[in-house]
C-alpha cells in the first residue's frame, strides 16, 4: 500500500482516477443498462422486422418513418397493441383517404400481418396489449351483473350510441357507430385505445370487470327478441315517421276506398 | 160546453185483439216494445217525427270528410285501451328495486311507475299489445287531427258560420299535444324522463317567474316525487275530459251548422247533398270506426314503439343518442335544437331567449295565428256572408300560399328536430344540417308560398281554359296544307258549372280619409291598410270565363265544325 501513499500527490494521480472512474461507471452501466437488442432476440425480432417492413409501406407515410406523427397522422408512440389490432382488423387502418371520420372497411391483412405490425407498433413504446379473453368475454356472468352492465351503458355509452347501440350522430360529420355484432375483444380495445372522436375508458375509470358486463348486456339486449319491427332503433323519429306513412297512408287510402263504396251522392 | 162523458160498455176498441204476427218477430217484440214504451228509439226512425231530423240528417261524401272522423275513432281506442292501462299502471315515484320477469333490469332500483310499466309489458297478458296499440293510437290521434285541420284550412270551411267550430278545433289541438306528452312521460323511462327534463327547461325559460313555476309544478327541485302523480291526473282525467267535452261540442255544431259540401251541380249554400245518416252513414262511419281500430291493432302488433325496457329506468345522470318527443312535439325540439344561443342577464335575472323564444314564443305563434286566422282573413276579404260549399283550394291562391308556407316551415322545423338522425342516415354533418335549417325554417316558406300560388293561379287558368275550349280528345288532325292540331271536346255542363261556380270578389276599396266635416276617418269604413291587404289578397286572381264568354267560345267551336263540314 505504500506504491499508494507515496503515488497519491502524484501530477498524474487525479486524471488516472478520472479516467477509471469513468472505466468503471462505464463497464457497470454496459452491465446493467436494458440492452433492447439483446431482449429482443427472443423470438421477436424477425417478427418486428416484418412488422417494421409493412409498417414502412403502408403505415410510415401518414405515421412517420419510427411511428412518430406527422401532419397527417397521430404519433403511434405507446398506443399499444391493442390499437394496431382495433384499426387494422376493423379496415379502418391504412385509410383510404382522409375525411371527417374514418369508416369501417374491409381488412385486406392476414393474422400473421397484424401480429407483425402489433409487435412493431408495441415496440414504439409501452401501451395496451392486445386482451385476453378473460378481459372483456361475457362467459360466467351472473344475470344481475349483466343488468348492471346495462346501467353502466346507459351512464357510459348511450349519450352518443343511442339506447340500444344503434348509432348517433357527433358534429362535423362525425358518429359514433353502431354497436349490433361489434365483437366483445373489439369493444374492449376500443373502450382502451379511444380511437378517432371515442374517448379513452382506461381500467382505473372502468375495469375490466364492467367492460364484460357491458358486452354482457349489448350481447343479450341484441339477442332479446324486439316487440314487433323496431325501424333500426331509431326511437320517436323513426316511429312518428312510420305512424305518418304507414298509419296515415292507410288510413287515407281506406278513407278513399269506403267514400267510393255503396251509395253515393254525385 | 163538451158534453158530459159516457161509459159504454159495449165498443169494438174495447176489444183486445193480437194481430197474428211470425215467430221469428215475437221474440224480440217483448224487449223491443219495453224499450220502446220508456225511450223514443222506434219514434225516431218515423217520418216527420222530431228526431228524425237527427237520424236522417244528410252528410256529403267525400273521402277528406273521413279525416276527422280517424281522429274521433282513435280517440275512442285511446279511452278503451286507456282504461285497460290504468288497471295495471301505478303512478308512484317511489323508488323500488326490480324483481319482474325482464332479466335485464333485474334488481335496478327504479320508480313504481316504471316497474308498473314493465309489468304491463312482460308479466300481463296482452299488456304490452295494448300499451302499443295506444301508442300508436296516440300517435293517428293527433296527425289525423292534423291533417282534419289541414282539410279545414285549404277548403275554406272555418269561414262563417264555423269559426267557432274551428276554434274549438284549435283547442283540441293543442290541448292533444298536452295529453300527448303527459302520457309519454308516464313511464318515467329514460326517454320520458328526458322529454320531462326538456319541459321543465322550457318552464324554467320563461322570464322571471320561470324558477317558480318550476317548483310549483315539480314540487320542487326536478324531478321530485310528484311531477307523475300530476300528469297522471292530467293525462287520465282532466285533459280527457276537457277533450270529450269538446268532441261533444264539436260535432253538436257540426250538426247545427249541418257538413259543408263541395262545389258541384245542385250544391248551394242554402243545402246539403248526400245521403242521410241512417242508414247509410250509420254503416260506413260504423265499419270505418273497426278499420281504425284494425290498422292500429296491427300496427301495435307488428311495430315496436316506445321499447321502455330498453330505455331503463330515469337517472338524470344519463342520456341516449336519439332522444326526441313523439313526432308532434318535434317542431318544439327541432326550434330549440337550430336557435342561437341567445341570453341576457339582467340584474340577477336570466332571459333565456335560446329556450323561450323557439319553446314557449313558437308554440304561442302557432295556437295564436290558427286561433286567429279566420278573423284576419274575414277582415281582409270584407266577406260577411255564410258558406257551405267549400272552396277549391286552386281558387284561393293566397290562403293556399299561406298554408302551404305554413306547412313548410312546420317541416323544416320538424326535420330540424331529427337533424341527428338526418345527419347519421343521410351521411351528412351535424353541424351543416343545423346551419342549413337555420336559415330553411324562413326561405323555405317564402319559396313555397310563391309556388303554391303560381300553381294555384296556372291551375284557375287550365280551368278557364279548359271551360272555354274544351278538353283534349286525343286525337290530332292533319290540314291539308300540312299543319296539325288536336280537335277539342266540349266539357259537360255540370263539369262547367263546377269550373265556374265560384264567387270572385272585388277587393276592398279604402274609404276617404277626411269625412265631410275635415275630421280624421279614424275606425270607420275600410283603412288604407285593410284596402291593402285586400288588394293583395285579390290582385292576381284571375277572372273566370262569363256566360258570354262561354256562349261565344260555343260558337266559336260550331263554326269551326261547320266550316271544317265545308271542306275549308
Amino acid at each position: 500500500m505504500r506504491f499508494l501513499t507515496s503515488k497519491r500527490r502524484h501530477k498524474a494521480a487525479k486524471p488516472v482516477l478520472l479516467a477509471l472512474a469513468l472505466l468503471l461507471t462505464g463497464l457497470l452501466y454496459a452491465a446493467m443498462s436494458p440492452a433492447a437488442r439483446v431482449s429482443a432476440d427472443t423470438g421477436n425480432s424477425a417478427l418486428v422486422a416484418e412488422g417494421d417492413g409493412l409498417f414502412k409501406v403502408a403505415c410510415a407515410s401518414c405515421h412517420g418513418l419510427n411511428g412518430e406523427g406527422g401532419t397527417q397522422g397521430p404519433s403511434l408512440i405507446g398506443v399499444g397493441a391493442a390499437s394496431v389490432d382495433f384499426q387494422v382488423t376493423t379496415g379502418r387502418m391504412p385509410a383510404a383517404r382522409p375525411g371527417a371520420q374514418l369508416p369501417r372497411k374491409t381488412n385486406t391483412y392476414t393474422a400473421e400481418e397484424i401480429e407483425a405490425l402489433m409487435a412493431y407498433v408495441a415496440t414504439l413504446g409501452p401501451g395496451p396489449a392486445r386482451p385476453a379473453p378473460a378481459q372483456y368475454d361475457p362467459a360466467g356472468l351472473t344475470e344481475e351483473e349483466i343488468a348492471r352492465g346495462g346501467e353502466l351503458f346507459r351512464t357510459n355509452c348511450s349519450a352518443c350510441h343511442n339506447f340500444e347501440g344503434a348509432g348517433g350522430a357527433l358534429p362535423n360529420g362525425k358518429y359514433a357507430l353502431p354497436l349490433k355484432g361489434i365483437s366483445g375483444e373489439h369493444i374492449w380495445e376500443a373502450l382502451r385505445t379511444g380511437p378517432q372522436q371515442m374517448p379513452v375508458f382506461n381500467a382505473s375509470a372502468l375495469p375490466d370487470e364492467d367492460v364484460r358486463a357491458i358486452v354482457g348486456y349489448l350481447e343479450e339486449l341484441h339477442a332479446t327478441p324486439s316487440s314487433g319491427l323496431s325501424f333500426g332503433g331509431l326511437g320517436p323519429v323513426a316511429e312518428g315517421f312510420f305512424a305518418w306513412v304507414v298509419g296515415i297512408g292507410s288510413l287515407v287510402l281506406f278513407s278513399v276506398w269506403i267514400a267510393a263504396k255503396g251509395a253515393r251522392a254525385k | 160546453m163538451a158534453e158530459p162523458t159516457t161509459v159504454s160498455s159495449t165498443s169494438p176498441a174495447l176489444d183486445v185483439k193480437t194481430p197474428e204476427q211470425p215467430a221469428g218477430i215475437n221474440k224480440l217484440a217483448g224487449p223491443a216494445t219495453w224499450v220502446d214504451d220508456r225511450l223514443p228509439l222506434a219514434s225516431m226512425f218515423k217520418y216527420k217525427n222530431k228526431a228524425n231530423f237527427y237520424v236522417k240528417k244528410v252528410f256529403p261524401d267525400h273521402w277528406s270528410f273521413l279525416l276527422g272522423e280517424i281522429a274521433l275513432y282513435s280517440f275512442i281506442i285511446l279511452l278503451l285501451t286507456g282504461i285497460f292501462l290504468t288497471i295495471w299502471f301505478k303512478p308512484s315515484m317511489a323508488e323500488i328495486e326490480y324483481e319482474g320477469s325482464y332479466q335485464l333490469m333485474r334488481g335496478l332500483p327504479m320508480s313504481e311507475a316504471f316497474a308498473s310499466t314493465l309489468a304491463l309489458s312482460f308479466d300481463i297478458r296482452g299488456g304490452l299489445l295494448v300499451r302499443q296499440i295506444h301508442h300508436w293510437a296516440a300517435m293517428l290521434f293527433v296527425a289525423s287531427a292534423t291533417i282534419h285541420m289541414l282539410r279545414v284550412f285549404f277548403t275554406g270551411a272555418f269561414r262563417k258560420p264555423r269559426e267557432l267550430n274551428w276554434l274549438i278545433g284549435v283547442g283540441m289541438f293543442s290541448m292533444s299535444l298536452i295529453e300527448g306528452f303527459a302520457g309519454y312521460s308516464l313511464p318515467d323511462d329514460l326517454l320520458s324522463g328526458t322529454g320531462l327534463r326538456f319541459v321543465d327547461g322550457l318552464i324554467r325559460s320563461i322570464p322571471l317567474i320561470g324558477t317558480w313555476a318550476e317548483f310549483f309544478i315539480f314540487g320542487g327541485e326536478f324531478p321530485g316525487d310528484l311531477v307523475i302523480a300530476r300528469l297522471y291526473m292530467v293525462h287520465i282525467l282532466l285533459v280527457p275530459a276537457l277533450l270529450l267535452g269538446l268532441v261533444v261540442a264539436h260535432l253538436a255544431l257540426v250538426i247545427y251548422h249541418k257538413h259543408t259540401h263541395y262545389p258541384g251541380p245542385g250544391r248551394t249554400d242554402r243545402n246539403v247533398v248526400g245521403y242521410p245518416f241512417f242508414p247509410i252513414y250509420v254503416a260506413k262511419a260504423g265499419g270505418f270506426f273497426f278499420i281504425v281500430f284494425g290498422v292500429s291493432i296491427l300496427m301495435g302488433a307488428t311495430m315496436s314503439i316506445n321499447p321502455v325496457w330498453k330505455f331503463g329506468p330515469y337517472n338524470p345522470a344519463q342520456v341516449t343518442a336519439g332522444s326526441q318527443p313523439d313526432w308532434y312535439m318535434g317542431w318544439v325540439e327541432g326550434a330549440i335544437r337550430i336557435m342561437p344561443n341567445w341570453e341576457w342577464h339582467l340584474a340577477g335575472t336570466t332571459w333565456s331567449w335560446n329556450v323561450v323564444l323557439p319553446g314557449m314564443g313558437l308554440m304561442g305563434l302557432l295556437f295564436g295565428v290558427l286561433g286567429a286566422y279566420p278573423f284576419i282573413e274575414a277582415w281582409i276579404t270584407g266577406d260577411k256572408n255564410e258558406h257551405h260549399v267549400l272552396d277549391r283550394p286552386r281558387n284561393v291562391p293566397n290562403r293556399t300560399g299561406l298554408g302551404v308556407a305554413g306547412m313548410t316551415m312546420y317541416s323544416m322545423f320538424w326535420l330540424a328536430g331529427g337533424n341527428d338522425i338526418l345527419a347519421t342516415q343521410f351521411k351528412l354533418s351535424l353541424n351543416q344540417v343545423t346551419e342549413f335549417m337555420r336559415i330553411a325554417v324562413f326561405v323555405a316558406p317564402v319559396i313555397a308560398f310563391l309556388i303554391t300560388k303560381r300553381i294555384c293561379l296556372s291551375l284557375q287558368r287550365a280551368d278557364a281554359e279548359r271551360v272555354l275550349h274544351g278538353s283534349e280528345s286525343g286525337v290530332i288532325e292533319r290540314a291539308p296544307d300540312g299543319s296539325y292540331s288536336e280537335a277539342h271536346v266540349p266539357i259537360t255542363n255540370d263539369e262547367a258549372f263546377t269550373l265556374t261556380q265560384h264567387e270572385q270578389y272585388p277587393a276592398l276599396q279604402a274609404g276617404p280619409s277626411l269625412d265631410a266635416n275635415g275630421v280624421r276617418n279614424k275606425g270607420k269604413g275600410v283603412s288604407a291598410l285593410r284596402a291593402r291587404a285586400s288588394r293583395w289578397y285579390f290582385g292576381q286572381e284571375i277572372t273566370k270565363p262569363t256566360a258570354a264568354e262561354i256562349e261565344q267560345a260555343k260558337h266559336h267551336a260550331d263554326e269551326d265544325e261547320s266550316t271544317k263540314a265545308l271542306g275549308h
